[in-house]
């Protein structure tokens, strides 16, 4: 018997360590194994040996059981691990192949403009309102304080919607200071963004609809100095750590005194180019102390709460920032045109 | 306005070799005068120099052809071929020597001329960029000649006035007074910290007196508050001296006649237009400034003729009008060559009003554009003496004695409160009272003790924010940039943010956008005929729009109450561009009349598709918009009747009983009326509507603690039966136990009999408390089909 099971076990192994498919192998473990196997078949026999013979070969049979079940556990993880590498070899993808990719809108290079400049100003506490397009002229101009004859009140310049020129587009985001002021008590903090209606013929640079921003600050206490600061400090949010301004006198009805803020060309730093039409500076907004006039107006002391404003065209800075050429190309909506600005 | 740097240094010690371009512009922009850019006359015209034809022969080889020999101070003579007649021996003349570079660009090179080096060349005054205004004396068609004394190799420029450097600035309206040399001077002076020099006038009596030949009425004392006249006799007309013409050539405007010159002269330095009659014109000597009278017309000095209006102010003789007031001056009257008497006009006008007539004759001129911005009255007297000085100075006729001045109400002196810590205050800085002082005093105000007397030009200092306008006055002295931050303003009382309802708005546009539709912004005006285009009935209240009633076009008349004009239009552009798959988004507003005159104005969410799209992914972006807003359980209505839309796919969408959105495919008529033959898809979603019905704040609920059953069932029922419909059946049939009933499938053809379909539903079944049994499912399944059945013979599949 001893010599029956070494030569079984020679068989079974080398049979096993032949065997390349699970299935093989599986038939192997039943053919030797398996009740009706061979190993057993050669265990069934042992009732016929001698009580000294028996443990002996008992233990051989068992030796040889643990090391047929260590081959097909051995060769099965093998078989496995090739099986498995075959199906991966097989479903090996090209990577260079196109992605399938969602299809996802993108904004209005203006929005992206509004939105980040939104974003600093509610850093700085302002609150955010909007207003009315279809608006009085008694906003629109009266209470800015524009006087009666002033050329803007024009039908050349103005849209007007009746004939006694009391309602009209509203020509900037101001009127919203009177409205503002008449629904808030200070302190303000104010931020307005709309559209905006000029009578101006279509071309690279004009339109007879445009965005605008206005902003108002009205407190106790406030200064030109004050609005330096924060027009400063948005500079420096829009257009990064090292960005200088100037501040220059200029002329509102609404504001005194009035300047314009203009930015060092990104350009040329300043030495005159194209781009700054060799002034070396980019004009950005207009802004002033808060004529005590419009407070007044209003219904706020002008003895008590002093402010300042300022308004900033987007149209402009949006171009700007996406070096725009064409004004046009802002309300045309071409899609080629918006999936520039991912 | 452009200022010459020339005729500036006779108010102001300021020669450019002391304050360059560069130094002049900054500074006088940063005190408020901006300058837009600076010209140099000479820019492009180098090596021209004075010479002396010292030797003329006649070209060899050429019958009209001079050979010139010219001195140019360089030691040896140059030898010049010319083709010019009209030069002689011992003429100075323009030598472009070699290498040179002319008006235009013409470079000279020293060449052979006809086998004959010429080692340069003599110019016209057309080469050098000038006209025989500049030139009065000068032989239009040869060379020039200069008819006064200069050195041999002196650079033209110098002599001929080109090296002068003009700058032009940016005058805001509130300060007209700066539209005048004396006006900027006076701001250089200040802002360079010099001495202003002004002049006053000196006339030498020369008999007679106006008063005997001119009589003036003002008939229109608000549109003329002030009329001031002079009269010169014996006038001689002719071509004003060198220093005359260059000066005003320099500031943009051409030299015509001493008479002439002398008005636009006295205009630039004072920036008080003036104006001269030949008084031999002016019909019984009789000046009448009156609105003009209907029908009358007058033909103006650009030769056009002008109908003019009733509210238009014009000067007039006893008979007709010879001048539209402050505009232009009438033909009728004009200076000519044997003009013998000149009566000169110095008056001040309405702004507005001037303003108004010169854009409804479509005649802007330097007069109007200054009277439009105002003047101060008490220069017609100044001016028109230093125009008559003028005329004095160059022997132009005998300056009559007295003045015709009327002025019904003089302006009376402006005097304010000038108190330093309200300065201060406004600006928030620190400036010395010594300092606001002496910057005001320069600047024209008289100050005494706590009040200012403002200067009679300064139009824009009011009465009503004194402390404010002088504030601006001191602060642009001082330097805006000297101004300190205020850093402790820098924190803010106030929390800034988004409102509700635009932080709603943001977060449709993210949506939007991840379901693939682009941000648009299109004009909020519509043209009348997109009504017709979206086949709206006549009747249809939209058509009911606000109307601009100066509009720039018939196209752009109508603030727009439907968006679905504007989207459709970008929809049919972008096909036009061969974009093949297109969807876009526009969050704007459409605006309903109100009857105080204003509008509603309601936002409106417009999606729009064409290309690789169909109804239910517009449906299904509709409804991501919704429930971002967390409004769910919607009812869509199929529309049939809207005439914008296919009538077979088109729906209604509400919550409850609001209606949130009309979407659908467009109809095909309305399509075609945009020039687009494919299907275009639309949605138009009601902001406020969506706000109504926004949902709850979303809580914590459990997790389900036992498993759900899932059973699928498929029914064959009428073709017309409505998926809603079925599931409403579901879902009232399926008692408590069923979670969500959803459609996995709609069939129709093989195996279903004609005018049926076969739709298949998944219902999930779950109870709270336990693990459900196979014969709970049962029963709850029963129950549906049993329902299904009965209301919508639907059966079994």
């Amino acid at each position: 018997m001893k010599s029956q099971l070494s030569k079984l076990g020679e068989i079974a192994l080398s049979e096993i360590m032949g065997a390349d498919t699970p299935e093989l192998l599986e038939s192997l473990r039943v053919k030797y194994l398996g009740k009706k196997g061979e190993l057993t078949a050669i265990l069934r026999q042992m009732s016929g040996l001698s009580a000294e013979e028996r443990p002996i070969i008992g233990t051989l049979a068992n030796n040889l059981r643990e090391k047929i079940e260590a081959a097909i556990e051995e060769n099965r993880a093998a078989i496995n691990a090739a099986v498995l590498q075959k199906k991966l070899r097989s479903e090996a993808l090209d990577v260079t192949m196109p992605a399938t990719e969602p299809i996802i809108g993108v904004r209005h290079p203006m929005s992206i403009v509004v939105d980040e400049i939104k974003d600093i100003f509610i850093g700085m506490g302002f609150r955010i309102y909007d207003g009315p397009e279809i608006e009085m002229s008694t906003y629109n101009f009266d209470r800015l304080n524009t006087p009666a004859t002033h050329p803007a009140r024009e039908w050349t310049d103005t849209f007007y919607l009746d004939n006694e020129s009391k309602t009209l587009l509203r020509t900037h985001t101001s009127p919203m200071q009177a409205r503002v002021m008449e629904t808030v008590s200070p302190p303000i903090r104010a931020a307005v963004f709309g559209r905006c209606y000029r009578k101006d013929e279509v071309d690279a640079t004009h339109s007879p609809m445009f965005h605008q921003m206005e902003g108002l600050v009205i407190d106790e206490g406030i200064t030109f100095a004050d609005l330096k600061t924060l027009l400063h400090d948005m500079a420096v949010a829009m257009y990064g750590e090292n960005t200088a301004t100037r501040f220059r006198p200029h002329h509102f009805p609404f504001t005194e005194p009035s300047c314009e803020m203009d930015v060092l060309c990104h350009e040329c730093g300043g030495k005159g180019c194209r781009v700054c039409k060799g002034e070396g500076w980019i004009e950005l907004l207009g802004a002033g102390v808060c004529n005590p006039r419009i407070l007044e107006m209003s219904g706020i002391d002008p003895e008590k709460y002093s402010g300042w404003a300022f308004g900033m065209g987007l149209e402009r800075a949006a171009m700007r920032r996406f070096k725009i050429s064409d004004l046009r190309l802002m309300f045309d909506n071409d899609i080629r045109f918006l999936e520039m600005f991912k | 306005m452009k200022l010459s740097r020339a005729l500036l240094c006779d108010y102001i010690d300021l020669p450019l070799s002391e304050v360059g371009d560069r130094s002049f512009a900054e500074a006088m922009t940063m005190s408020g005068s901006k300058v837009e850019a600076t010209e140099i006359l000479s820019d492009r015209i180098t090596g021209v120099v004075v010479g002396r034809i010292t030797g003329m022969e006649k070209h060899p080889d050429s019958d009209h052809m001079w050979v010139c020999t010219a001195d140019v101070g360089e030691g040896r003579d140059l030898s010049i071929v010319t083709g010019a007649q009209n030069q002689k021996i011992g003429d100075l003349v323009a030598v472009a020597k070699d290498g040179a570079k002319l008006h235009g660009g013409l470079e000279i090179k020293k060449a052979p001329l006809r086998g004959i080096i010429s080692e340069g060349m003599f110019c016209s005054f057309s080469e050098l960029g000038q006209s025989l205004h500049e030139h009065p004396y000068a032989d239009p068609d040869g060379i020039l000649i200069l008819n006064e004394e200069f050195n041999l190799g002196e650079d033209i420029c110098s002599v001929i006035g080109l090296d002068d450097h003009v700058v032009e600035f940016e005058i805001t309206p509130n300060r007209s007074d700066c539209l005048s040399v004396i006006g900027l001077a006076r701001e250089a002076a200040v802002t360079f910290n010099k001495p202003l020099k002004l002049h006053t006038p000196l006339l030498r009596s020369e008999g007679g007196n106006a008063a005997d030949l001119v009589d003036i009425t003002i008939d229109d004392p608000t549109l003329c508050p002030r009329y001031t006249a002079r009269v010169v006799k014996n006038v001689k007309i002719a071509p004003s001296p060198r220093w005359l013409r260059e000066k005003l050539s320099a500031s943009g405007i051409r030299p015509i006649n001493n008479i002439v010159d002398i008005t636009n002269f006295v205009m630039l330095e004072y920036g008080q237009p003036m104006h001269a009659f030949d008084l031999a014109c002016v019909k019984d000597g009789q000046i009448i400034v009156r609105r003009a009278k209907e029908g009358e017309v007058l033909k103006t000095l650009d030769g056009t003729e002008r109908n003019l209006r009733t509210d238009m102010l014009c000067i007039c003789d006893s008979e007709r009008p010879i001048a539209v007031g402050g505009v232009m001056g009438g033909e009728n009257s004009e200076i000519i060559g044997d003009t013998a008497a000149v009566l000169f006009e110095s008056a001040n006008f309405d702004g507005t009003s001037i303003r108004r007539t010169a854009a409804a004759l479509n005649m802007r001129t330097d007069a109007s554009s200054r009277f439009e911005k105002g003047i101060d009255p008490n220069l017609t007297e100044i001016a028109l003496n230093r125009a008559c000085e003028l005329v004095q100075m160059l022997s132009a006729g005998e300056v009559l004695d007295g003045t015709i001045d009327v002025y019904p109400e003089p302006k009376p002196e402006l005097i304010i409160p000038f108190v330093p810590e309200k300065i201060n205050a406004i600006l928030g800085s620190d400036i010395s009272s010594e300092f606001m002082c002496d910057a005001l005093s320069r600047l024209g105000f008289i100050i005494d003790g706590s009040n200012a007397k403002v200067p009679s030009w300064r139009l824009d200092i009011s009465p009503l924010h004194p402390h404010n306008d002088l504030a601006e006055e001191v602060a642009r002295i001082y330097g805006y940039d000297r101004i300190k931050s205020s850093a402790k303003r820098r924190e803010s009382a106030v929390r800034g943010g988004l409102s509700d309802v635009q932080s709603a708005e943001k977060l449709l546009g993210t949506v939007c956008r991840s379901c693939g539709y682009s941000e648009i912004i299109t004009y909020s005006f519509i043209s009348p005929s997109s009504f017709d285009k979206i086949r709206l009935s006549e009747e249809s209240k939209l058509r009911d729009c606000v109307r601009i009633l100066n509009p720039l076009g018939e196209d752009t008349s109508c603030m727009r109450s439907s968006t679905l004009p504007s989207m459709l239009e970008t929809l049919a552009r972008n096909r036009s561009y061969r974009n093949l798959n297109v969807r876009l988004y526009d969050f704007g507003r459409i605006y309903k009349k109100r009857d105080d005159g204003l509008a509603d104005e309601k936002q409106i969410l417009t999606l729009g598709a064409y290309g690789d799209t169909d109804f239910y992914s517009l449906k299904g972006a509709v409804q991501a918009l919704c429930s971002a807003l967390r409004i769910s359980d919607l009812r869509y209505v199929a529309v049939s009747d809207n005439p914008s839309y296919h009538p077979g796919r088109a729906a209604k969408v509400y919550k409850d009983d609001a209606l949130i959105a009309v979407l659908g495919q467009i109809h095909p008529l309305v399509a075609a009326n945009y020039g687009v033959s494919d299907a275009m898809y639309a949605a138009e979603i009601d902001f406020e509507a969506m706000l109504g019905t926004r949902g709850n704040e979303p809580l914590y609920v459990p997790l389900p603690a036992y498993p759900a059953i899932l059973r699928d069932i498929a029914v064959i029922c009428p073709e017309d039966k409505t998926a809603y419909e079925l599931v409403s059946c579901i879902k009232a049939s399926g008692g408590t136990l069923l979670e969500s009933c959803s459609i996995f499938d709609c069939y129709k053809g093989t195996g279903i009999p004609e005018g049926f379909k076969s739709m298949a539903f998944s219902l999930k079944l779950r109870a709270k408390d336990r693990t459900l049994k196979d014969s709970d499912a049962d029963d709850c399944v029963n129950a549906v089909l049993k329902a299904l059945a009965a209301l919508h013979d639907a059966h079994l599949r």
